[in-house]
């Protein structure tokens, strides 16, 4: 394989390789994913380390985000300033967490932060409320999303609390056969 | 930094490597770059001190490093000015010349000879300064340093955060793992990385996420082909090679009665001749015929219940319920999906989940009228054996027809008439399970008891279709063999007219030469019932694939072009697309494999067909699902672990193969066809072959192993071990229960809430 890339230098390749689970071919692809969602502002040549950052409303208009009913949340969750503007490091970030690659550990926290619509840390009510409305674009009725949500906390809450803390969400989702597969973003 | 790069640029320079050797060579002449020849003189100090296990592969590693350092010297030594020690030649230093043409020095890499040498300097210091001990615990940080660099990518830490972490490893390992002397990790690491992505390979078939739910896509996807497929094609291949090996050696070809010319061919069971040993490789071909066909469905037996035990490891805990609701919520949304159709019917189809969970929620509150209930359920399954026994009485009937219409001569009646038998029965296998279905409304049960009692149901239709027709084949089996008592009689007399033609008194005439083609043939009861098997699973093909053009294309093209111009929404309403139905399919594979392993004794070549009209099948259904089907609306899979198919396929398999093994033990070979013709049982081969073949000794043991008064004690001794086993089992599975409810107290006591945020914590 030549070696004719001139936007990333070898270090910084080296470097995106062992922090995420991409390869040399992923990580470049990725590049011209982000490159190709605003041409005019990112950058061809990293190998300065610019800094460029793209806004929610972009990124959630990847095809793989768009039909995702979590998808701002997605993007929030790994953007350092939590509103969703991400640099091409969380970029690649967030996708190496949701490839099929990630160890279940490592998606069930990010799973935990997506979820987590008040960033307060657990999973409160009104959390798991926003989720099901998502889900079912509101087709359920306000008794049965109170029903549905009020079993679910009833279900996996541990220290009776009346909501979910990480330890008792992480629990539960090893527990779920589906997780791996779902929790999956393939690009 | 400025050594990494050189070292890095150089690895740039023109050469096509991949990426793990190329970062190798990066990174061993960054290590070279901070060693000389004196850390190489280094080692061999440090190598008496260590004294861990080690200590012999560190020896070995250096080694290695330095005879392919000697190497390349040696042939950098031409172009070499100065002299050298012979231990002091180095690495990077005489690479970087080599790459040089002629072998010039310019400043720059005088400077960085300087510089290097500085650097080596220091590190000999440090080297030097430091105790075995301390030795010791810098070897421990580096490794674990290199582990988290291993790690990292698992690691939920940001990725500004890791990037630094990671920089600070790296110096860290290279400032000090060039005193240690090693380097190699890097490499086998990368090298695992690379092998584990490329046999990592992609999930099977892109198939049907649109329309499939995904709780039922493993068991569409990796039960339904993949399974059935291999089973078929272990079973073709060895049944084909048996085949091919007598090939070649067939040496009477018996007059041809062109009765279809395929009735002779080695699809069927007549086509073997009874030669004891074939060619000069001494082939035992009716031994190999018989052992090939018990064989098969010992290996049958074999997988099936190895897969089940495999499933019910794995699942082992995954069957309960217990996180019903939060898994719907958390885990229901496939983030895959980047089709707005999809999209929609996945939106759909949680909905429809969450509401049916809420219904089952409410409905374990409240009681219902148990005696309706009950008196419901009596009648739904009183109805359900009459549908039965009216199916079997159909068949029945219509077999006798149809050996009336073959006595009469076949010419006379129409296709209907001939085929009568066949398009019955896969008609009632077609319509008799929407009746059931239609049946189980009255009963009233949670879905997933529903749909296992639906597919029981049909279960014991396809059961009691298939053995009322094994029936009917034995009269005509029995038939068969009258008729040929009758040929036997006429042979001998024949013979004895011939005979007593040409011979007269006191002569001592040359035996008779009959001609092997003018012999009358007998009928070969064998290849019949073949015959039979092979045109059931055709006209059983055929009815599927009509009943997917019809029933699935066709319907979805009307409902696409008629919605225009009806009055009423053909695609929400009534006809609407055809729901692609999991469990349907998976037993109509069930089934076509139960009929496979009935046949393939006297039908060899019949799982060859099989493997065929899989092929064909399963891109002719990938075509339907992706053009003409819908999701299911019902998410309930009818077993948490396969295990319920799996199940359904075992007894299938222990039913299937009774006709078989009935027919070898009790009736007689035809005498006239097939490879264990003029025995008076087929397993009077295996008799043959112990007396022929082995020693005597062999014989004497074997029949002692299978006196009767061995052979009990020992049944008895395994249902003995069978119902211990049991009862560990369950005495396991209690032990289970309890522990799961002890780890959930535990956890209760254990963590007050404020030290779960902390924990928390620690992750960000």
């Amino acid at each position: 394989m030549g070696n004719k890339q001139t936007i990333f230098t070898d270090e910084q390749l080296d470097a995106y390789q062992d922090c995420t689970f991409f390869t040399r071919k992923e990580i470049l692809r990725l590049h011209a994913r982000y490159h190709e969602l605003a041409p005019h502002l990112v950058p061809m040549d990293y190998t300065n380390d610019p800094d460029c950052k793209l806004p929610l409303a972009l990124i959630v208009n990847m095809p793989e985000l768009k039909e995702n009913p979590f998808c701002s949340r997605i993007v929030e969750s790994f953007s350092e300033d939590g509103m969703g503007n991400l640099s091409f490091n969380e970029f690649v970030d967030m996708f190496s967490v949701l490839s099929e690659m990630a160890p279940r550990e490592l998606k069930a926290i990010y799973a935990f932060k997506i979820y987590d619509y008040n960033v307060d840390n657990f999973l409160c009510k009104e959390d798991l409320e926003k989720t099901l409305n998502k889900l079912t674009k509101e087709e359920l009725t306000p008794e049965e999303v109170q029903l549905v949500c009020e079993k679910a906390i009833e279900e996996a809450d541990l220290d009776g609390d009346h909501k979910l803390s990480f330890a008792d969400f992480e629990n539960m989702i090893t527990r779920a056969p589906d997780f791996l597969s779902t929790f999956h973003i393939r690009i | 930094g400025n050594e990494r790069r050189k070292g890095a640029s150089r690895a740039e320079e023109g050469e096509s490597q991949t990426r793990p050797e190329r970062i190798d060579r990066g990174r061993r002449k960054r290590t070279r770059s901070h060693q000389d020849t004196k850390g190489s003189e280094g080692d061999e100090e440090v190598q008496p001190k260590i004294q861990s296990g080690r200590a012999a592969k560190t020896r070995k590693h250096t080694k290695n490093e330095k005879t392919r350092k000697k190497e390349e010297e040696e042939k950098a030594e031409k172009g070499e000015g100065k002299e050298r020690h012979g231990k002091r030649k180095k690495t990077s230093a005489s690479k970087k010349e080599r790459e040089e043409v002629g072998g010039k020095h310019t400043m720059k890499e005088k400077a960085q000879e300087v510089k290097r040498k500085n650097i080596i300097q220091q590190m000999n210091c440090i080297h030097n300064s430091l105790s075995s001990e301390e030795l010791e615990k810098l070897k421990e940080a580096v490794d674990e340093r290199k582990k988290l660099i291993q790690a990292l990518r698992g690691k939920p830490w940001p990725i500004k955060k890791k990037c630094v972490i990671l920089r600070e490893s790296q110096e860290f390992v290279e400032k000090y793992e060039g005193a240690l002397g090693k380097g190699k990790g890097r490499k086998l690491y990368a090298y695992k990385v690379l092998m584990s992505k490329a046999l990592m390979g992609r999930p099977y078939g892109t198939i049907p996420r649109k329309t499939v739910p995904r709780a039922e896509a493993t068991s569409a996807m990796d039960f339904a082909v993949l399974w059935d497929f291999g089973v078929s094609c272990i079973i073709t291949l060895t049944l084909t090679t048996s085949c091919f090996l007598q090939w070649p050696f067939h040496a009477t070809f018996r007059k041809m009665c062109f009765q279809g010319y395929a009735q002779y061919s080695v699809l069927f069971y007549g086509y073997y001749n009874n030669q004891r040993a074939v060619g000069w490789l001494k082939f035992r071909m009716p031994l190999s015929y018989f052992l090939v066909g018990v064989g098969t469905v010992a290996y049958s037996y074999m997988v099936v219940i190895r897969t089940m035990a495999r499933n019910a490891n794995e699942s082992g805990v995954g069957d309960d319920n217990s996180f019903n609701f939060n898994w719907r919520m958390f885990t229901s949304w496939d983030y895959l999906i980047g089709n707005p159709e999809t999209a929609d019917n996945k939106f759909a189809s949680i909905t429809t989940s969450f509401k049916e969970a809420i219904l089952e929620e409410q409905e374990s509150q409240k009681d219902d009228n148990i005696h309706l209930t009950r008196f419901l359920r009596v009648l739904a399954n009183f109805l359900v054996l009459c549908c039965l026994a009216g199916s079997g009485y159909l068949i029945y009937f219509v077999v006798r027809r149809s050996q009336k219409f073959a006595l009469d001569g076949l010419e006379n009646h129409t296709w209907w008439e001939r085929n009568e038998v066949n398009m019955v029965m896969s008609l009632l296998g077609m319509f008799c399970p929407m009746l059931f279905d239609v049946i189980s409304a009255l009963e009233n049960y949670h879905p997933r008891v529903a749909l296992q009692w639906q597919l029981g149901r049909i279960f014991a239709l396809f059961l009691g279709n298939l053995y009322t027709f094994i029936i009917a084949l034995m009269d005509e089996i029995n038939l068969k063999r009258e008729e040929e008592n009758i040929i036997k009689f006429n042979i001998t007399v024949w013979e004895a007219s011939l005979f007593n033609g040409t011979v007269s008194v006191n002569s001592t005439a040359p035996p008779v030469t009959i001609e092997p083609a003018d012999v009358p043939r007998g009928p070969c009861w064998e290849t019949m019932v073949g015959q039979e098997f092979v045109r059931l699973i055709i006209s059983d093909t055929m009815t599927t694939y009509i009943t997917l053009l019809i029933g699935d294309f066709l319907r979805a093209v009307l409902v696409r072009f008629l919605n225009y111009c009806w009055c009423w929404d053909l695609e929400a309403g009534f006809p609407s697309y055809s729901e692609f139905d999991v469990s349907g399919n998976v037993l109509g594979l069930i089934f076509n494999q139960g009929m496979i392993w009935m046949g393939a004794f006297y039908a060899p070549c019949l799982p060859a067909l099989n493997v065929l009209r899989l092929h064909v099948s399963m891109y002719l259904q990938c075509w339907a699902v992706m053009c003409c089907n819908v999701p299911q609306e019902r998410v309930f899979k009818a077993s948490g672990s396969n295990n319920f198919y799996m199940a359904m396929l075992l007894v299938i398999l222990f039913l299937s193969t009774l006709p078989a093994i009935y027919t070898i033990v009790t009736i007689p070979p035809s005498f006239d066809c097939g490879p264990f013709s003029g025995k008076q049982r087929m397993f009077d081969v295996i008799q043959e072959t112990l007396e022929s073949d082995f020693p005597a000794w062999f014989g004497k043991v074997f029949s002692y192993a299978s006196n009767p008064g061995l052979v009990l004690p020992f049944m008895l001794l395994m249902v003995l071990a069978i119902y211990y086993l049991q009862s560990t089992s369950k005495s396991y599975k209690e032990a289970n229960m309890e522990l799961k409810k002890k780890l959930q107290t535990v956890v209760q006591n254990m963590f007050p809430p404020l030290v779960q945020q902390s924990c928390f914590n620690v992750y960000f």
